[in-house]
Parts: C-alpha cells; sequence; structure tokens
C-alpha cells in the first residue's frame, strides 16, 4: 500500500552497536555468546512467543472472555510491556513499524479474510457493502475534515496544532475508514447475524481503496501545498481512484485465475498446494503494493476468486493446511498487531496531547458515521429485498471501529511536511484505543440489549441444500417471465458463464464432473461420520472407569486426543465448520451414511487382507464357497507376505512397534464402541475392525505407496485425504488417524443400498426392515454385544496363553460396498450377503454358539490382551 | 408500446389485482406490458409456447416445471389474472403486512404460499406428496448428468429419510414446511419487483 520503511528498524540499530564484539575474542571458547548472530529472529520469536502465550492466559478464564473481548486485553497488554521496556530502556524500543504493518501483519490477516469470505453472502450484499465503502468512507473523511478544520477556526483546537485545511482533510481521510482488523476482532465475539457481518466488514476492507487514494492525493497537495492545487488534479484524484481500485481488483482476480490454474496440476506434489495458495494469494498483495493500487482490494478478491476452483482442486489435507495456517498466522498478526498498538502508545516522544483535537474527533467520527449510515440505508432500502432494520443501523454505526491501518498511515506521515503530525498521531491512538476497547466492549451488551438477530452455527441439512438450490432456479426463472434482469438473472447468468467456461478452464477434470450437490452431500455425510464418531470418543472417558483391567495397557490421553484429533478436523471438513454438531433425531440414518462411507472406503484393505481375518475364523464357518475363497486369497496371501518379509525386514522393528501402539489405540476404540447404543455399536464396530485391517497392512506389508513409508505416518497432525477415492484409490493410508481419514474421503463408489445393506440391522430403524430381522432382533443388540463384550474381558483375562493370530482375525471386516468403480461388484456382493449370515442368528434371542460377531471380538481382545 | 399495452388494461381488473396480489397500480401496468410482449398470439393470454419462447428458461434447469405452475391444472392457458397470481408469491413481505389482520385471509407471498409453490414443482401428481420418484425427477434435472443414478438415489433417500416423521417415504407438505423451518423462506423465495 505504501512505502516500505526499514523493519525492525529498532533492533538492527541495535545490532551494529553491540555487534561483532562477541565474535573473535581471543582463543578458543567452549561456549560463544552469539547474540548479535540471532538477535532478529529471537527477537521477534520472542515476541510470538509472548503473544501466543497471552492468548492462552486470557483464555483461562471463561467467564472473562464472554464480557471482554480479547483486543481491548491484548492492547491493555501492549501498555504494560511498554511501560515496562520504557521504565527498563528509558526510550520505547518497540512500535508498531508501518512497513511490518502493511507487508506482513495486515496481509496475513486480508488473506484470511478474503480466502474464507462467505461468497454467496458477499456479492448478495455487493451493492450494500460497495455503498458504505465508497460513499460512506469518502462522507466521513469529507465531513471530519471540515469540521474539524471549522473548529480549528472557531478556536476550540489549540494554536499549537499546524494545521489547515488540507492536513485536516488528510487526518479525516486516515482517521474516517473503518479498520478491517478491528472490526474482524471484535464482530467475531459479538456473533451477529451473518448479512450485519458481512455488510460491516465487507466495507472495512472495501473502503481500502478510498483511503489510499484520498491519503496519496492530500499528501501530494500538502506536498505542493493547498495554493497551487488545480482543477486538473481533482480530476486526477478521481480518475486515480478508479485505476486503484478497479485495478487491485483485476489484479487479484488475475491471480486468483493463476493461481486456481495451477493447482489443476499439484496432482504429483500435493504436499506444495498449500504453498501455492500462500504465495500466489501473497503475490497479489505485493503486486498491488508494487503498482501503488489496493493491494487489500486485491488480496481480498484473489482470495473470493481463487477460493471456489481452488478447494475443489486441493486434497483434503492441503485444504486443512491452508484453513489452520492461515488461521494462525491471521491471529498471531493480530494477537501482534494489538499488543503493538498498546506498546506504541507509550512513547511520550510521540505523543502530543490536544484535548480539543481529540474530542472533536471523536464526536465528528461518531457523529458523522452514524449519520452516514442512516442516510445511506435509507437509501439502500429502497433497492434492498431485506431492509436493515433500526437496530442493524445502529449497530452499523456503532461498530464503525477504527484500528491499526489508521495508526500505520499517521505514523507514516512526514513530520516535516505535516506540522501537526504528532497531535494526529496522538489523537489516533486515542481514536482507535476507544473505539477498540470502548465500543468493542460495549458492542456486545448492546447487541443482547438490542435483541439484534445472532448468528445461528447451524449447517445446512440435506434437504435445505436441495430445496435452497431450487428456489434460486426458481427465482431466476421468475425473474426471466417477469422480464426483470435482475439480481437472480445476473447470478444465472454467471453461473451458466462460470460452468461452462471458468470451471472447464480451472477445475481438474475429475472434479469438474462433481456435481456440486453430491459434493453437499458427502459433506454433509463426512459431517455425520466425523460426529458420530466424536461421540465415540466421548463414550470412552465413561468407560474408562468400568474397565480397569484396560487402563493398565492403554494411556487414555492418548485416546483424547483422538478425540480432539477427530473434532479439530472436524472444522476442517466444512469451511463453515466451527462445532460438530449433532442431530439425535436422523441418528439412524446418519450411522447408515456414515457406514456407507466407511464402507466405500475401507474396501481396499479387506480385500487383500480379509484371508488374514479369516483364516481362523471361517473355518468354523459352514459355506463352502467361502471357504475356497478364503483359502485362496490366504495362500495369496502367505505368498505376498512372504515375499515382503524378505524384502522389508529391516523396516519390520520399527513398524511392528507402531502397530502395537496403534493396536492399543484402536482396543480402545473397541471397548468403547461396545458400550454404545445398539445401532452405533456395530457400526463403531466396524470401524475399528478396518482400522486394524489398515494398520495391520500398514506395519507388516510392502509400501508401495508413497504414502505408506512408517515416517509418513507420523506427520498425521492433520489427515484427511480429499476424494481419495476418486483420485487415487490405489493408495490408502495406514496409520489409526488415517483409518479416520478414510470415513472423511468420500466413497469411490455411489453406496447403493444393496441386499446386503437391507439386511443389516441398523437399517431397520429406517423402516425398510428386511424380513429376516425382527423389531426385537434390533433391540436384542445392546444384550448380545454386551454378553459378547463379557465374554471377551474374561478371554482376556484368563488368557494366559500365547496367542494363536499373530494378526487380529476377524470375518467381519467386510463393511464393503459394491461401487461403480470396483470390477467386482457382482462378487462383493455375494459376499456380502454371504458375510451377513453370520450375524444374523446372532442377533436372535438365544445366541447360538459363537456367532461372526462374538468369535471376532474375542480373537480381537485376545489379541489385544497381549 | 407501455403505455400502449397498459391501455388495453381496465382501472377495476388492476384495482381488482391489485386487492388479490398486492402489487402496485405501477408494477401491475409494467407486468402488464411484459405479458403482453410474451403473449405472441395477442389473444390476452399465454400459452406453453409463449414462456418457452424465453430463451433463458430454455436453460433453467426447472424451467418447465416453473412454467407449468403457472398454469391451472388442466388448462393450457393463462390470463393475466393468473399470471399476476403466480408472480405474486414472490413479492417480499413487507413490514406492514406481516400484522395485517388475520381475517383478510392469507396473502399470496405468505411464507406459506411460497413454499407450497415449491413443493408444487415436486409434486407432480398432485396428492400433496413428494415421493422418492418425484424427487429424483427434479434431482436429476437440477444435477444434470455427471452423477449416477445410485449416488442420486442415495441424495434422494437421505433427503426423504431426512424429512420423513410419519415414516411413509414422501415428503408430505407439512414435513416439507418443518424440514425448512430454519430457512429464511420469506427472503430466499423473493424478487424485487421493479416499482
Amino acid at each position: 500500500m505504501l512505502r516500505v520503511v526499514g523493519l525492525w528498524g529498532e533492533v538492527s540499530a541495535e545490532d551494529h552497536e553491540d555487534g561483532g564484539a562477541s565474535h573473535h575474542g581471543g582463543g578458543y571458547k567452549i561456549v560463544q555468546w552469539e547474540w548479535s548472530y540471532v538477535q532478529t529472529p529471537y527477537i521477534i520469536a520472542i515476541w510470538l512467543l509472548v503473544a501466543s502465550v497471552a492468548k492462552i492466559l486470557f483464555h483461562f478464564s471463561q467467564r472473562f472472555t464472554t464480557v471482554v473481548p480479547e483486543s481491548c486485553v491484548l492492547i491493555l497488554l501492549g501498555l504494560v510491556l511498554g511501560a515496562v521496556v520504557l521504565i527498563a530502556n528509558k526510550k520505547q524500543l518497540y512500535q508498531l513499524d508501518p512497513g511490518l504493518f502493511f507487508l506482513f501483519l495486515l496481509p496475513t490477516i486480508v488473506g484470511d479474510a478474503g480466502y474464507f469470505m462467505p461468497s454467496r453472502l458477499f456479492f448478495d450484499n455487493l451493492g450494500a457493502i460497495l455503498m458504505y465503502a465508497v460513499v460512506g468512507t469518502l462522507w466521513n473523511a469529507f465531513c471530519t475534515g471540515f469540521c474539524l478544520y471549522g473548529v480549528k477556526l472557531a478556536g476550540v483546537i489549540d494554536d499549537k496544532v499546524q494545521a489547515g485545511l488540507m492536513e485536516f482533510l488528510l487526518f479525516g481521510a486516515l482517521i474516517s475508514a473503518v479498520d478491517p482488523v478491528a472490526v474482524l476482532a471484535v464482530f467475531e465475539e459479538v456473533h451477529v447475524n451473518e448479512m450485519l457481518f458481512i455488510i460491516v466488514f465487507g466495507e472495512s476492507l472495501l473502503n481500502d481503496a478510498v483511503t489510499v487514494v484520498l491519503y496519496k492525493v492530500y499528501i501530494s497537495f500538502v506536498e505542493v501545498g493547498p495554493g497551487n492545487v488545480q482543477t486538473a488534479d481533482y480530476f486526477k484524484g478521481v480518475a486515480s481512484f478508479l485505476v486503484v481500485s478497479i485495478g487491485g481488483t483485476m489484479v487479484g482476480l488475475i491471480f486468483a485465475v493463476i493461481l486456481a490454474f495451477i493447482t489443476r496440476f499439484t496432482k504429483k506434489v500435493r504436499i506444495i498446494e498449500p504453498l501455492f495458495i500462500f504465495l500466489l494469494v501473497y503475490l497479489a498483495y505485493l503486486t498491488a503494493e508494487l503498482f501503488s493500487l489496493s493491494a487489500i482490494l486485491s488480496m481480498t478478491f484473489c482470495g473470493i476468486g481463487c477460493n471456489k476452483y481452488v478447494e475443489a482442486n486441493i486434497s483434503q489435507k492441503s485444504r486443512t493446511t491452508v484453513k489452520y495456517t492461515m488461521k494462525t498466522l491471521a491471529s498471531i498478526a493480530e494477537t501482534i498487531i494489538f499488543i503493538f498498538l498498546g506498546i506504541s502508545a507509550v512513547d511520550k516522544s510521540k505523543w502530543a496531547w490536544d484535548t480539543g483535537l481529540i474530542a472533536c474527533t471523536l464526536i465528528f467520527i461518531f457523529v458523522f458515521r452514524a449519520m452516514g449510515v442512516v442516510g445511506q440505508t435509507w437509501i439502500l432500502n429502497k433497492f434492498r429485498l431485506v431492509p436493515l432494520e433500526k437496530i442493524d443501523q445502529v449497530v452499523m454505526s456503532y461498530g464503525g471501529l477504527r484500528g491499526a491501518v489508521a495508526f500505520a498511515l499517521v505514523v507514516l506521515l512526514d513530520g516535516e511536511q505535516v506540522k501537526a503530525k504528532d497531535y494526529f498521531v496522538a489523537t489516533t491512538i486515542v481514536v482507535v484505543f476507544f473505539t477498540v476497547m470502548f465500543q468493542g466492549l460495549t458492542i456486545k451488551p448492546l447487541v443482547k440489549w438490542l435483541k439484534v438477530p445472532r448468528s445461528t452455527n447451524r449447517k445446512p441439512t440435506i434437504n435445505e441444500e436441495i430445496h435452497e438450490r431450487a428456489f434460486d432456479h426458481i427465482l431466476a426463472a421468475i425473474e426471466d417471465i417477469a422480464g426483470l434482469n435482475g439480481y437472480h438473472h445476473w447470478r444465472d447468468k454467471w453461473e451458466q458463464f462460470d460452468k461452462n467456461y471458468l470451471s472447464k478452464l480451472l477445475l481438474r477434470k475429475s472434479v469438474y464432473h462433481k456435481s456440486e450437490l453430491w459434493e453437499a452431500y458427502q459433506k454433509i455425510n463426512i459431517r455425520d461420520a466425523i460426529s458420530v464418531i466424536d461421540q465415540g470418543g466421548n463414550i470412552l472417558t465413561s468407560a474408562r472407569l468400568s474397565l480397569p483391567s484396560m487402563a493398565s495397557r492403554t494411556s487414555f490421553p492418548e485416546v483424547t486426543n483422538v478425540t480432539n484429533y477427530l473434532r479439530e478436523n472436524g472444522s476442517g471438513v466444512c469451511l463453515d465448520l466451527q462445532v460438530i454438531d449433532t442431530n439425535p433425531g436422523a441418528k439412524v440414518e446418519e450411522e447408515t451414511e456414515t457406514h456407507h462411507v466407511l464402507a466405500g472406503n475401507l474396501y481396499k484393505p479387506r480385500r487383500r487382507y480379509q484371508s488374514h481375518y479369516s483364516r481362523h475364523f471361517m473355518t468354523v464357518g459352514d459355506q463352502e464357497r467361502q471357504e475356497r475363497e478364503v483359502f485362496q486369497r490366504n495362500m495369496r496371501n502367505r505368498l505376498e507376505s512372504f515375499k515382503s518379509t524378505h524384502y522389508k525386514r529391516h523396516k519390520k522393528d520399527r513398524s511392528q512397534k507402531k502397530a502395537r501402539a496403534q493396536l492399543h489405540l484402536s482396543q480402545l476404540l473397541l471397548l468403547l464402541t461396545s458400550r454404545v447404543k445398539p445401532t452405533n455399536t456395530q457400526l463403531r464396530l466396524g470401524m475399528t475392525q478396518a482400522e486394524l485391517v489398515l494398520k495391520r497392512e500398514g506395519c507388516s506389508e510392502e509400501n508401495k505407496g508413497e504414502r505408506s513409508e512408517p515416517d509418513k505416518d507420523e506427520d498425521v497432525g492433520i489427515t484427511f485425504v480429499a476424494r481419495k477415492g476418486s483420485e487415487t484409490p490405489k493408495e490408502r493410508p495406514k496409520s489409526v488417524p488415517a483409518a479416520l481419514e478414510v470415513c472423511q474421503s468420500p466413497s469411490v463408489a455411489p453406496p447403493s443400498p444393496t441386499c446386503g445393506e437391507k439386511n443389516l440391522p441398523w437399517k431397520g430403524g429406517i423402516g425398510t426392515l428386511p424380513p429376516c430381522v425382527s423389531v426385537e432382533a434390533t433391540k436384542i443388540i445392546p444384550i448380545d454385544l454386551q454378553q459378547a463384550w463379557n465374554q471377551s474381558i474374561s478371554s482376556l483375562e484368563s488368557l494366559a496363553s500365547p496367542p494363536v493370530p499373530q494378526e487380529p482375525q476377524h470375518p467381519r471386516v467386510s463393511f464393503q460396498f459394491p461401487g461403480g468403480k470396483e470390477e467386482e461388484e457382482e462378487s462383493a456382493l455375494s459376499q456380502q450377503q454371504q458375510e451377513m449370515q453370520p450375524l444374523m442368528p446372532s442377533l436372535r434371542p438365544p445366541p447360538p454358539p459363537p456367532s461372526g460377531w462374538c468369535v471376532g471380538k474375542l480373537k480381537l481382545c485376545s489379541l489385544m490382551g497381549l | 408500446m407501455g403505455s400502449r399495452a397498459s391501455s388495453l388494461l381496465r382501472e377495476e381488473d388492476i384495482e381488482e389485482i391489485k386487492k388479490e396480489t398486492g402489487f402496485s397500480h405501477s408494477q401491475i401496468t409494467r407486468l402488464y406490458s411484459r405479458f403482453h410482449s410474451l403473449d405472441k398470439g395477442e389473444n390476452g393470454a399465454l400459452s406453453r409456447e409463449d414462456f418457452q419462447r424465453i430463451p433463458e428458461l430454455a436453460i433453467n434447469p426447472l424451467g418447465d416445471r416453473i412454467i407449468n405452475a403457472f398454469f391451472p391444472e388442466g388448462e393450457d392457458q393463462v390470463n393475466f389474472r393468473g399470471f399476476m397470481r403466480t408472480l405474486a408469491h414472490f413479492r417480499p413481505v413487507e413490514d406492514n403486512e406481516k400484522n395485517k389482520d388475520p381475517s383478510a385471509g392469507e396473502p399470496l407471498n405468505s411464507r406459506n404460499n411460497k413454499l407450497l409453490f415449491a413443493f408444487r414443482l415436486y409434486d407432480l401428481d398432485r396428492d400433496d406428496k413428494i415421493s422418492r420418484d418425484e424427487l429424483l425427477q427434479v434431482l436429476r434435472m437440477m444435477v444434470g448428468v455427471n452423477i449416477s443414478d445410485e449416488q442420486l438415489g442415495s441424495i434422494a433417500d437421505r433427503t426423504i429419510q431426512e424429512a420423513d416423521t410419519n415414516g411413509d417415504m414422501c415428503i408430505s407438505f407439512s414435513e416439507f414446511i418443518k424440514v425448512l423451518e430454519k430457512v429464511d423462506v420469506e427472503q430466499k423465495m423473493s424478487i424485487r419487483f421493479l416499482h
């Protein structure tokens, strides 16, 4: 946006003073003091640490956080730190450096905001946002500037403030813009409804162009002197505004297209996908800055523009990485900005207090903001479908927060030309503090008191997804019929264009051919799956007490981590997800869907290793066909494992250790699942088994896939692979999180209702009771499982003999559904039906001798017990 | 053209339409000129072909269904009154209408009527239930060819399961209302008619 000022200027100055002293002190030293060498990064790191720790401490008190916004506390902390530094050093070493701010801190926040901007909402309200951003900011700037000048003439402002009309207009321009950082920080905690938020926040982003132009124009006017300004200069100002705003937007959109296009081809280099996003979004900012266009506009539109395509192209892992990295950076940047604002305030050298100026500025910005909002809303409401209510206007007026942008701009002023700079700096600091702290503190009670509709943190159901799409089509059609070229008409046109040209260019082929509705459906399914697993995690804690025998084997924190892990990643799936909520009413079918997701994905490991699991068990079974099949598989597998043990011997030790640890985990999962209500239980059991399968695979078998090396397993901090099924069907993640990951990735094939499914007992809850399973049978399940559980526990405790099976054996590894992409649809289906058979008897009241489920569990547990 | 067209409209007709639909005088005349320009047969009524001539409707996935919604059952002509009655569903709900006395009957642009309009698009056989097949048809229209029947089927199944409360594997209108109760239908099913 503006010129670059030496970064960390203070630090580097100090660096020169004592640099070199520690080097080459003569003779060899065992330990050397290399402060000057590490100083700069060290200080940066320390500051980041301080800021982060401050956040932790602050969030210790729940009640405190609900009342006081974080930004207030951070500013206060900054004040304290500033005072400490001042007392210790006699002079202020640190301040919010404009170069640092504009080049590093602001882009991280704007980048995050732009990339995760809810674009539909943004464009729905674009008219209002533009109006407030352009007209509102101009109005504020001029009125504040002129009135301050008027007040100055009237003598309210002290004569020491040497400023003419141009200076006051300049000051008005920089103080009038609503600040995105402050708005985000405060509004995120207030949770007003989305429309209100997007209007205020959108305004704060888009007014950047106005601020930049006004600021530059006035600075040039101040430089040449007000007398020398010609009429042409005003027109130049207007032209400059158009160039800066439209140019900035164009730069952003160009980079968005480049970025989306690049991500089309990153399939082989998944690991650097996030980097591309960060780089190009940042480059959009820098490029705009390079041509002195509006960098914020550029970055915002780059983010908005690329989001749809990039998110569709990159893998789920990358998506999560991008999300987390962006949020982390933005959060830390915000923290630093507020702390440094506080610190900057404690600097006597910059201060020049004038009560008149400060009081007038505060009054003017507040009054004009309110007037501007009311006036513009009056005009806007004539055109808006949803009029902005009085309450909205109050919140919008009150939410006009000023922040670090204004401060950085005022610090950038040239003290030689703007004589009253010190006064302006002091005033700006007071205004920023007042708006962020006082208004930030009071806006929450105000919103409550006015009963402003709050945002609901609710995710759309599949019905809403479908019907709202239908609504959009209906509205577009009605506009066409009524001959109105309204908003929906143009949106429809845009969507046609997007579908026919843009998406074709910017989306991968595999993605392009996916239906949005299907994606939405998958997303909902995944969400449900996570919520199911998440609940399982919670149940674990209750299982802990009742099962002390297990407690000795596994560390519980570890598992709670898994739960947390899931919860966190749950938010990574869908952008607007923060919390995983559950819909108990639709539980049963959700589980069916979850089951589908799992089933579709768990196919691979089972196919390869089924024999392992069935070797000791299937002999009990009496179906010849199955036996034959199992035998064949067995043989093939033995051969394979023989090969691979030779091949991978050196790796074995390590991977086995890992496998053991993973088994413990899954054992816990199994534990917890058995305590769940009937419908959940089987599903989870299936999951757990599947995990075991996966793990066994991961530790003992050939690691052909690039992803399957044991080392790679460790980097699963944030895992969830998008579209694994379709794009890389050969790869299967092989670790505990990976097993969970499976439920994230959309299933390869449509989980079609198969015969097997109809036989699944939990399907019974939704009205398609198969003839062979009665309602009673489904009710029996918990008891049955309880028995199975008890058996397995006792077997665990009594089992002194070494485990027969090296691998966990289980027949029910076949949560698999035939899918379009799998060739063996037919056979899988029939297998499945058969494998359902052992399940059925076990559901009947008098359980026949070891049914598939029970035995499998026994085996599992016995294995784990060792 | 507008003036010529509106001259064909009698004042008392306008008054009646105004009362029934809630459109303003200028909106009615504006829409009448639109109606007139669509009416190629110049017989004071629109046929399906008249609608199908609108180019954008041809690419609207639900275009045909929406055209159908304009025609009363069993008829293939719609006059201006009927045309306006259908359009009135999409008038935004205004503040002063919210607390109008309920005795005047439900206005056409009420939440329920908006939803009913959408519901009728699905409900082809007018049995006041959206069956799986009916839902599948609409879904197929909306998603295009890139999605397999099985995928679509699972979406439809889930949609019905989610909405269905009485276990008949269909979505009745009351279930339809219930499942969309959290959606701002008043806003999402309204367009701004020029004054």
